[in-house]
């Protein structure tokens, strides 16, 4: 039978690359594990910070990481769905701070600062995430309708929407939120901050969408192969619509739980942390080139990044020095990865 | 002339006309014109492909294949003519689902999305979905097995598709073809790629699949692969149709001649050797080794000699260029270029001591497909463009029309990106840049690959002009039509010169080293 010869000719030319993708007989593939190459990096910190300060593991001191995280956290999230699409949305970061100031700015009472009072409380909620929606909109306006670079759009946007928050407050922060904004942010389910709820909650989600469902199986192929996923039926651009616009809905609910928490939207809101939040997803095993990586991965990045900065403060390092550290950690956390990846980051 | 009965290659079906065939033609063509703005890259052009038979669809670079393709695959719609399938008109463009179960086509470029796995990839998009309506992933993976195994496609769903070599990427996308009911296949230069070993694979599995009633479109610049695998083979030459006959009763001087609209030149008369011994010699390799590439590699490239250097994929030959050039650098041993010891693993050293290199990947290694040809050629002589790291725009365009034109590239101007320019004339201005610094020795890795019979018959003849002035000549290919020039040719097998032979070789022979088989034994 030719069959049998041809299918063993090709097993000897595949060779040893065919032993690599799986373990424990082909139960495990490689790559599953890939995801969960933080995992013991997590461990070992937790480990180091038991040693450094025993506060670390208990319970006040984990929610306390877990809350101080979640927003960021949100915005890992939605950076990390835009970059398995292969696009970049750097705005995320001033969705974050307006969404949340221009349903401050008209819901605050006229008189105090610059709020115009325009909207009763419950207003604000909804006007958050539809501000959120709108921009995410413009933005997939301009970069798949109009077929601009999205880099540059985003960068661009950025910008503008950092410089309308600052021109609706007036550079100042809005006091006095409503009831409905500060809830939360702050209210308490079950013994847990609400946020922490919000924010796991939101990536169990995602990791079931993303790996279990055709939408998000349709995001990395179009990430690896944007030709290839229109080729196998996918509508690309619908797709990319609804992952730019799900992204910048996603930051301005981060907006929300900020504003809820600290009970203030201040002009500078997000301001800077796009940075981490690339660092985070690239750490978790994102690919700057889009089609790889996955939710789980982006959670463990920023849940490590978190946790050494706790570790650090616990250790009683000056504040003044913990910037310095913060790039430090990225880059040490970034080599790490590389290590155990395996493979040269793009 | 049942399905499922036809031998492995089927005798020539009769060509007398009175013939009444038995089904309707898979695919018929008639009166197909498609203009591309002032050009007409189709005219009145046609194609009928039979139920069961390997067509070839041949033609120079340019000829309409491509377009013919995309018509065919109904991504494009003809401005004027008709395409039918088994009888039937073709279904309206936007029905891609429709499309899907008549034709399929394996392109050049992957149409795999190497980040998803192969059963991903075989199910994209209609994945199988469980009861809670979450994709199913054993599901999607049992059906991917049973899809490669029932094709016989030795390759683990579970891969990263981005780990599968070339050969098995087809496969693949074969399989995922038939899996849409698909019965007619277009396989467009499924070869370029491949070696020597794999393309046999590949055309024992067309073999196969055609005894179980596939049905194939071939294209290649290779003629010796349509005569080995195809029945039928369509000429195509400057947007239209030329000629339809059964392989065996076209030979191969009727085809070229066919193609080129002129009588070919025959290329196999002996090339006298332009060796100059006296000379130092261009190269000079001593014991080379590299862990698990190659291995006490030893040889001579005289000034004037052409040298070849054969070997399946993964032989090494590759592997041993790249190091002469310092694109890799060797664990052990020397290499010599025209009396000079360039620093190993620095492209910059190998140049600077006169060596010219045509990389084996013009898309990866070869050229900025948006620069201009102007400042592509001239990318590794900027000494020569002005003083001091100033480039001198005159100087760099009157060098670049010097090369355009002893080169024959076919071009408006200088300032073309090199990505407007066909497969062919892109090479040209690959070797263009490998000659602009005048080389002591020129290093060609697989110099023809996806290059029509014209400009690969130019810029052979263009080495051996070259090898004339004194330059030394390695080429490392598999492609027995790159090395019928070459004074010697070593051999190379799992990383060691194993057979060296000096020109008036058989083909036979000189596969069967490369494969590794002693013709004696």
């Amino acid at each position: 039978m030719p069959e049998t010869v041809l299918a063993d000719a090709a097993a000897q030319s595949v060779g040893p690359g065919h032993k690599r993708t799986a373990l424990f007989g082909g139960r495990i593939p490689l790559a599953r594990l890939r995801d969960l190459a933080l995992v013991p990096a997590i461990v070992v910190i937790a480990v180091v910070g038991q040693i450094v300060n025993p506060v670390f593991l208990q319970a006040d001191n984990l929610i306390n990481v877990l809350q101080t995280m979640s927003e960021m956290a949100l915005l890992v999230l939605a950076q990390t769905m835009v970059l398995i699409v292969k696009k970049m949305d750097l705005s995320l970061e001033s969705t974050m701070g307006l969404a949340p100031g221009v349903a401050a700015w008209l819901v605050v009472p006229a008189g105090a600062g610059h709020g115009l009072g325009l909207l009763p409380g419950a207003w604000a909620i909804p006007v958050t995430l539809v501000v959120g929606a709108l921009v995410g909109v413009i933005n997939s306006l301009l970069i798949i309708r109009f077929g601009l670079n999205g880099f540059i759009v985003t960068l661009g946007m950025l910008i503008v929407l950092r410089g309308i928050l600052t021109g609706i407050s007036g550079g100042q922060t809005f006091f006095q939120l409503p009831q409905s904004m500060l809830y939360p942010g702050t209210a308490e389910w079950f013994g847990m901050p609400a946020s922490i709820w919000i924010c796991l909650a939101l990536f169990a989600v995602a990791i079931v969408v993303l790996g279990w469902t055709s939408f998000g199986r349709s995001l990395y192929a179009i990430g690896g192969n944007v030709d290839a996923a229109k080729a196998a039926g996918i509508r690309t651009d619908r797709v990319l619509w609804t992952v730019i616009v799900t992204g910048s809905v996603l930051a301005a609910l981060a907006g929300l739980l900020l504003s809820g928490r600290l009970a203030s939207v201040a002009s500078a809101q997000g301001n800077g942390y796009i940075f981490t939040v690339f660092a985070a997803a690239v750490i978790g095993g994102i690919s700057l080139n889009g089609g790889k990586g996955t939710m789980f991965g982006a959670f463990c990045g920023i849940l490590l990044l978190f946790m050494i900065q706790n570790v650090l403060t616990l250790a009683g390092v000056p504040a003044q020095w913990i910037g310095a550290l913060n790039g430090l950690i990225i880059l040490v956390a970034l080599a790490i990865s590389r290590i155990t990846g395996g493979k040269v980051q793009e | 002339m049942s399905d499922g009965e036809r031998a492995v290659t089927p005798a020539p079906a009769p060509a007398d006309d009175g013939r009444v065939p038995a089904a309707p033609p898979v695919v018929e063509a008639t009166g197909i014109v498609k203009r591309f703005g002032p050009t007409v890259a189709l005219n009145g052009a046609r194609i009928t492909i039979r139920p069961g038979e390997t067509h070839a669809l041949v033609g120079r670079n340019g000829a309409g294949k491509s377009t013919l393709v995309s018509v065919l695959t109904g991504l494009q719609a003809p401005d004027e003519g008709t395409v039918t399938f088994g009888g039937e008109p073709s279904p309206r463009l936007s029905d891609r689902d429709a499309w899907r179960q008549r034709v399929a086509c394996v392109y050049q470029k992957s149409t795999i999305i190497p980040t998803l796995t192969v059963a991903e990839n075989l199910f994209l998009n209609r994945h199988d979905h469980g009861r809670s309506r979450l994709i199913s992933w054993p599901g999607v993976r049992r059906r991917a097995q049973e899809l490669l195994s029932t094709w016989s496609v030795d390759v683990d769903p579970q891969t990263s598709a981005g780990d599968l070599s070339v050969e098995q990427r087809q496969f693949v996308e074969i399989a995922r073809a038939l899996s849409f009911g698909a019965r007619f296949i277009i396989l467009d230069e499924p070869t370029a790629q491949l070696d020597g070993a794999a393309i046999n694979r590949l055309f024992d599995r067309i073999r196969d699949l055609q005894q179980q009633g596939v049905t194939f479109l071939f294209i290649s610049h290779h003629l010796q692969e349509v005569y080995d695998i195809c029945d039928m083979v369509t000429v195509f030459r400057d947007a239209g149709h030329i000629v339809t006959a059964p392989v065996a009763e076209l030979p191969r001087t009727e085809l070229v001649a066919a193609m080129t609209g002129e009588a070919a030149i025959d290329r196999l008369q002996a090339r006298p050797s332009t060796l100059d011994r006296t000379a130092p010699p261009a190269l000079s390799v001593q014991a080379l080794g590299s862990e698990g590439a190659y291995d006490d590699v030893t040889f001579q490239v005289g000034a004037g000699e052409i040298v070849g250097l054969a070997g399946a994929a993964g032989s090494g030959r590759t592997e041993v260029a790249e190091t002469v050039v310092g694109l890799r650098a060797a664990q052990a041993g020397e290499v010599e270029i025209a009396g000079n010891r360039p620093r190993p693993g620095s492209v910059p050293a190998a140049l600077a001591a006169g060596a010219g290199f045509v990389p084996q990947d013009r898309h990866h290694q070869g050229f900025v497909p948006d620069m201009s040809i102007a400042d592509n050629a001239t990318l590794s002589v900027p000494h020569r463009l002005g003083k001091n790291g100033f480039l001198s725009r005159d100087r760099r365009d009157l060098l670049a029309g010097n090369m355009i034109e002893k080169l024959a590239i076919k071009t408006p101007g200088p300032e073309l990106p090199v990505s407007a320019l066909s497969g062919g004339n892109q090479q040209k201005v690959v070797m263009a840049r490998a000659l602009a610094d005048d080389p002591r020795l020129l290093v060609l890795i697989n110099p023809t690959a996806g290059v029509d019979v014209r400009s690969k018959e130019f810029l052979l003849g263009k080495v051996e002009e070259t090898a004339q002035t004194g330059t030394g000549v390695l080429i490392a290919s598999d492609e027995l039509d790159d090395l019928r020039m070459c004074d010697r040719i070593l051999v190379m097998f799992q990383g060691r010169v194993t057979t060296e032979t000096a020109r008036g070789w058989h083909d036979h022979e000189l596969v069967a080293a490369m494969e590794g088989v002693d013709l004696n034994a």
